[in-house]
C-alpha cells in the first residue's frame, strides 16, 4: 500500500466516523419525531365528539309531569323511556335484538343529557326539538374512521345492521362532530365517550401544589444552610453525600416510602393528592437543593463581603443580598423539579392514586388520579376510544411540561445576572 | 379542627407582629428606652416564639395521637379477654372498631367491638379537647415568656437569627430523614420477610411465584413443608436476570447512539446544529416515562410481533426487546449530554498535540480524546445503568408479568420494579409474605442503585479533579 492509498483510507475512516455521529443523531431525532407524531396522530380525534341528532318531543304525559313548576316532578321525570322510545323509531327494526342494537348507538348518558336540556328549557314541554345526543364509543370511532369496515362482521364491534343505521344517519345529516368539552370537564368513566381528564388535571394540580409548598421552602433553606452556614464537619459531609444519592434513588423507592411511612405509620388518607404531594415532595427535594446550591455558589463573594463590611449580620447578608441574587436559578431549578414530579407515575401507583375516580376532586384530601396515572389507567383499557383519550392526555401532559420548562428557561435568561 | 388551629396561630402571630412592631416603634420614638435592635426584630421575635412552639405541639400531637389511642384500646382489650390475643387479631379488632365508629361496619357485631367503639369515641373526644387546651396553654406560656424578654430589652435580632439558623439546619436534616425513612420502611418489612424466608433462598432461588404464598399470616407457626414451599415461591433470580437483561438491551441501544451523538456534538457539530439539535434530543429526557410505556406497549410491542411473524418467529407482544429498546431511547439523552460535557472538558492541548503530529480528527478522537475522557464516560454509563434498573413505568406497561428465566429477547420477562408494582397496586394485607416480598425487592433495588451511583459519582468526580 502506498502513501496515497493509505491517506485515502484514513480520510475514508474520517468520513465514516463523522457519518456514525450523524446517523446516531438522526436516529435520536427520528425517535423524538416518531413519538410526537404517534401521540398527535392518535390523540387528535379525541378532541371531537360524535353526536346524533334525535328529534325528541317532551311529551308531558310520557314524562309524567303534571305541574311544570314542581321541581321534584321535573327532576324525577322518566327521561329514559322518553328518549329510548323516540330514538328507536329512527330506524326500522324487526326484533328485540335489533332494537337493542339501535339503542346501543347512543351513549348510556342520554337520559341525563335530555334531562339537562329540559331543565334549562322548560318551555319546550310538549314541543319537538332536535336534540344532539352523544353517540356511543363504537359509533364515535366508526365516524372518526378508526374502525375499518371491510373486515368480517364477527370481528367488528358494530354489526352490519348498525353500519346500515350509520349510513342512513349520515345520508340524513343526523351526525355531527362537536368539540369534546367532556374531555376537559369530566372525571374517569367506564365509557370512553364520557371519560375526561378533568379530574386528573385537578388531582395533578393539587399534588403539585402540595409538593411545591413542602419542597420549595425546605429545599431553599437546606441549600442556604449548606452553602452559607454549614461548618465543614462529618455531619454536613454526610448531608451532602446523602442529597446527591437521594437525587438518584429510583422513584419507585419513594413510593415504597410513602406506602410504608405515610400510609401505614401516619395513617394519612389513601389515594389522595395530599399523600401524593408529600411523596413527590420528598423526591423533588434533592432535585431542587442541587440547582439552588449551584446558584448560591455562583453569587460572587464580593456581594457578601460588601454587605458584611457595612455591618450587616451573616443572616442579614444572606437573606437581603445573596438569596435574592440566587433566586432566578433556584426558581428555574424548582420549576424543572416540579415538571419532573408532574410526569412521575410509579410512586403514585404505590400510594393508591390508581383508584377509579369518577368525581372531580375538590381538595387535596379527596381521592383523585393524576395526569400520568390517567395515562396508565386508560392505556390498560381495551376500547379503541381510550387509545385516543390516552394520547390526548399525553398531549395535555406534554403541553404542561413544555410550558413549565420554557418558563424555567425564560426565568433564568431574563433575570439571572452575569457576574463577569 | 387542625385547619382552624393553624389559621388561628397564623392570624394571631401576624397580628402580634404588626401590633408589636408599631408599639415598639412608638416606644423607641418616645425615647423611653434605647432599643438593641430594629423594632421589626422584636416583632419577629414575638411572633416566632408564639407560633413555632404551638405549631410543633400541633404537629407532634397529630403524629402521636393515633398510636396512643390504638395502644390504649389494645391494653383494654387484652385486660378484658381471658385468653391470649395476638398482635394481628388486635389490629383486626381495632379496624372493626374504627369501622363501627365511622358507621360503615358490616358483619358480626360483638361485645368487644361495641365497648371498644365506645371507648374509642371517648378517647377521641378527650384527645380533641386536650389538644386544644395544650395548644392554647403553649401559646400563652411562650408568648408571655417572649413578652417578658422583650420587656427586658433582649437582643432581639440575635434571638431571631438563632431561630432562623436552627430552622435552616433542620431543613437540611430533612434530606437525612428522608433517607432514614426509606431505609427504615424498607428494612422493617424486609426483616419480617426474611424471618420466614431464608435470605439465600430469596437471593439465589430460581422460581418466582408469589401467588403461591397462600399463607397470609407469616407470624403463625408453619409446618416444615409449608416453609419449604414458601421459600420456593420467592426465588428472585428470574427477576434479577430479567432486570439485567432489559437493562442490557437498553444499553445496547443507548450507548452507541448516545456516545456517537455526544462525540459529534462535542467535536464536529457547528454552533447551529448544537443549538437546535441538543435541546431536541433532550426532549427525550423530559418525556414522562409513562408516555414511553404507552409507546412501547401500544406501538413498538405490536410492531415487533407483526414483524417477527412475517419472518416466522414467535414474538411475545410483551417482549423484552420492545421494553428494552424504548428504555434505551429514554436513556440516549443522559449518555449523550454527559459524554458531550466530559469530552468538552478534555483540555484542548491534548487535541493540538495530536493534530500537530498529523493525525486526522477522528484518529485524535479515537486515540487521544476518548481514552482521556473514558473514566467520565464510564461514570455516565454507570449512572444510566442505575436509571435503567430503577425504571418502572416502561417495564410495568410493556414487559411481562410472569417470571421466566430466559435469554431470548423475543420472549417476555419480568423485572424487579414490575413485580413491586404488581404486588402493591390494589388492596394489600400488610401481614402477608407477598407484600413483604415487595419491600425486600425494594431494598435490593435501593442497595443496587446506591452502589452504582456511589461508584459512578466517585469516578466522575475523580476524573474532574484530574483536569482541573
Amino acid at each position: 500500500m502506498n502513501k496515497e492509498q493509505r491517506r485515502k483510507k484514513r480520510y475514508q475512516a474520517e468520513k465514516r466516523f463523522q457519518a456514525y455521529g450523524i446517523v446516531a443523531i438522526s436516529l435520536a431525532l427520528f425517535f423524538v419525531g416518531l413519538l410526537v407524531f404517534k401521540v398527535f396522530s392518535d390523540g387528535r380525534s379525541a378532541f371531537s365528539r360524535t353526536m346524533i341528532k334525535v328529534p325528541i318531543t317532551f311529551d308531558a304525559d310520557k314524562l309524567g309531569i303534571t305541574n311544570i313548576n314542581d321541581k321534584d316532578e321535573v327532576e324525577n321525570a322518566d327521561y329514559f323511556t322518553l328518549v329510548y322510545e323516540q330514538f328507536i323509531k329512527s330506524y326500522p327494526y324487526s326484533n328485540d335484538k335489533e332494537e337493542k342494537q339501535i339503542i346501543k348507538l347512543l351513549s348510556p348518558d342520554y337520559e341525563f343529557e335530555a334531562k339537562n336540556y329540559f331543565l334549562k328549557n322548560k318551555d319546550k314541554l310538549g314541543k319537538t326539538v332536535s336534540l344532539l345526543l352523544t353517540a356511543s364509543d363504537d359509533f364515535d370511532q366508526l365516524h372518526k374512521g378508526n374502525f375499518p369496515r371491510n373486515i368480517p362482521e364477527e370481528r367488528r364491534r358494530l354489526s352490519n345492521y348498525q353500519l346500515g343505521i350509520y349510513d342512513q344517519f349520515l345520508k340524513e345529516g343526523k351526525i355531527e362532530k362537536i368539540f369534546n368539552n367532556y374531555l376537559f370537564s369530566k372525571g374517569d368513566s367506564r365509557d370512553p365517550e364520557l371519560a375526561g381528564f378533568g379530574g386528573a388535571i385537578l388531582g395533578s394540580f393539587f399534588s403539585i401544589l402540595v409538593c411545591l409548598l413542602i419542597s420549595f421552602p425546605i429545599a431553599l433553606a437546606a441549600a442556604v444552610y449548606l452553602e452559607e452556614f454549614a461548618p465543614k464537619n462529618k455531619l454536613t459531609d454526610l448531608i451532602e453525600i446523602n442529597i446527591n444519592n437521594l437525587a438518584a434513588v429510583p422513584s419507585i423507592v419513594f413510593g415504597l416510602l410513602g406506602l410504608g411511612v405515610l400510609l401505614n405509620v401516619f395513617e394519612l388518607p389513601r389515594s389522595t393528592a395530599l399523600v401524593g404531594g408529600i411523596t413527590l415532595a420528598l423526591m423533588t427535594l434533592p432535585r431542587i437543593i442541587i440547582p439552588a446550591r449551584a446558584s448560591l455558589k455562583a453569587v460572587p463573594p464580593s456581594i457578601r463581603e460588601g454587605a458584611l463590611a457595612v455591618g450587616a449580620s451573616r443572616v442579614q447578608t444572606v437573606f437581603h443580598h445573596v438569596v435574592p441574587h440566587a433566586m432566578p436559578g433556584t426558581l428555574s431549578g424548582t420549576i424543572i423539579g416540579l415538571a419532573q414530579a408532574l410526569g412521575e407515575t410509579a410512586p403514585l401507583l404505590l400510594i393508591g392514586m390508581v383508584a377509579f375516580v369518577v368525581e372531580i376532586p375538590g381538595s387535596p384530601l379527596d381521592p383523585s388520579a393524576s395526569l400520568p396515572v390517567q395515562v396508565y389507567l386508560w392505556s390498560e383499557s381495551a376500547e379503541r376510544g381510550f387509545v385516543e383519550k390516552t394520547s390526548a392526555t399525553i398531549m395535555m401532559l406534554l403541553g404542561f411540561l413544555i410550558v413549565m420548562n420554557s418558563l424555567a428557561v425564560y426565568a433564568r435568561q431574563k433575570f439571572e445576572r452575569k457576574w463577569n | 379542627m387542625n385547619l382552624v388551629l393553624l389559621i388561628f396561630i397564623l392570624l394571631f402571630s401576624l397580628s402580634l407582629f404588626f401590633f408589636s412592631k408599631s408599639r415598639i416603634g412608638y416606644f423607641s420614638n418616645s425615647k423611653q428606652f434605647k432599643l438593641k435592635a430594629l423594632p421589626k426584630y422584636y416583632a419577629y421575635y414575638l411572633s416566632l416564639w408564639c407560633a413555632l412552639p404551638a405549631f410543633l405541639v400541633l404537629v407532634s400531637w397529630n403524629i402521636l395521637e393515633p398510636t396512643i389511642v390504638k395502644n390504649l384500646i389494645f391494653s383494654k382489650i387484652i385486660s378484658n379477654s381471658s385468653n391470649e390475643v395476638s398482635r394481628d387479631e388486635l389490629n383486626l379488632i381495632f379496624q372493626k372498631i374504627k369501622a363501627y365508629y365511622a358507621g360503615n361496619f358490616t358483619g358480626q357485631l360483638s361485645e368487644v367491638i361495641k365497648s371498644g367503639a365506645d371507648q374509642y369515641k371517648r378517647l377521641l373526644s378527650v384527645a380533641a379537647s386536650s389538644k386544644v387546651v395544650i395548644f392554647f396553654v403553649t401559646i400563652v406560656i411562650f408568648t408571655s415568656i417572649a413578652l417578658k424578654n422583650v420587656a427586658n430589652n433582649v437582643h432581639a435580632r440575635e434571638g431571631v437569627e438563632k431561630i432562623i439558623r436552627i430552622l435552616l439546619f433542620a431543613s437540611s436534616v430533612a434530606a437525612i430523614l428522608t433517607t432514614a425513612g426509606i431505609v427504615f420502611s424498607l428494612l422493617f418489612e424486609s426483616i419480617k420477610f426474611f424471618s420466614t424466608i431464608n435470605f439465600f433462598d430469596f437471593i439465589f432461588g430460581t422460581s418466582w411465584s408469589p401467588q403461591k404464598a397462600f399463607v397470609s399470616d407469616t407470624s403463625a407457626k408453619l409446618s416444615a413443608s409449608e416453609i419449604k414451599e414458601l421459600s420456593e415461591a420467592f426465588g428472585a433470580i428470574p427477576l434479577f436476570a430479567g432486570t439485567a437483561f432489559i437493562a442490557l438491551i437498553a444499553m445496547c441501544v443507548a450507548v452507541p447512539i448516545g456516545l456517537f451523538s455526544g462525540i459529534y456534538f462535542a467535536e464536529y457539530a457547528s454552533t447551529n446544529v448544537r443549538k437546535f439539535g441538543k435541546p431536541l434530543i433532550e426532549i427525550l429526557a423530559g418525556v414522562p416515562t409513562v408516555v414511553y410505556g404507552f409507546f412501547a406497549a401500544l406501538t413498538v410491542g405490536p410492531f415487533f410481533r407483526v414483524l417477527g411473524e412475517s419472518f416466522g418467529f414467535e414474538v411475545s407482544s410483551e417482549s423484552a426487546l420492545a421494553a428494552g429498546l424504548v428504555m434505551g431511547v429514554m436513556i440516549i439523552p443522559f449518555i449523550s449530554s454527559l459524554t458531550d460535557d466530559v469530552i468538552n472538558s478534555v483540555p484542548q492541548s491534548l487535541r493540538d498535540g495530536s493534530y500537530a503530529v498529523g493525525a486526522t480528527k477522528s484518529e485524535t478522537i479515537k486515540k487521544v480524546v476518548f481514552p482521556a475522557a473514558l473514566p467520565g464516560i464510564v461514570g455516565s454509563i454507570l449512572l444510566a445503568v442505575s436509571r435503567a434498573i430503577g425504571e418502572t413505568m416502561i417495564v410495568v406497561m410493556a414487559a411481562g408479568l410472569a417470571a421466566n428465566l430466559t435469554i431470548n429477547p423475543l420472549e417476555s420477562t419480568t423485572t424487579v420494579t414490575t413485580q413491586i408494582v404488581m404486588i402493591l397496586v390494589g388492596d394489600q394485607e400488610f401481614t402477608s409474605a407477598k407484600t413483604q416480598a415487595a419491600f425486600a425487592l425494594g431494598l435490593t433495588l435501593f442497595a443496587a442503585t446506591l452502589v452504582l451511583n456511589f461508584i459512578a459519582l466517585r469516578v466522575v468526580k475523580k476524573y474532574r479533579e484530574q483536569y482541573e
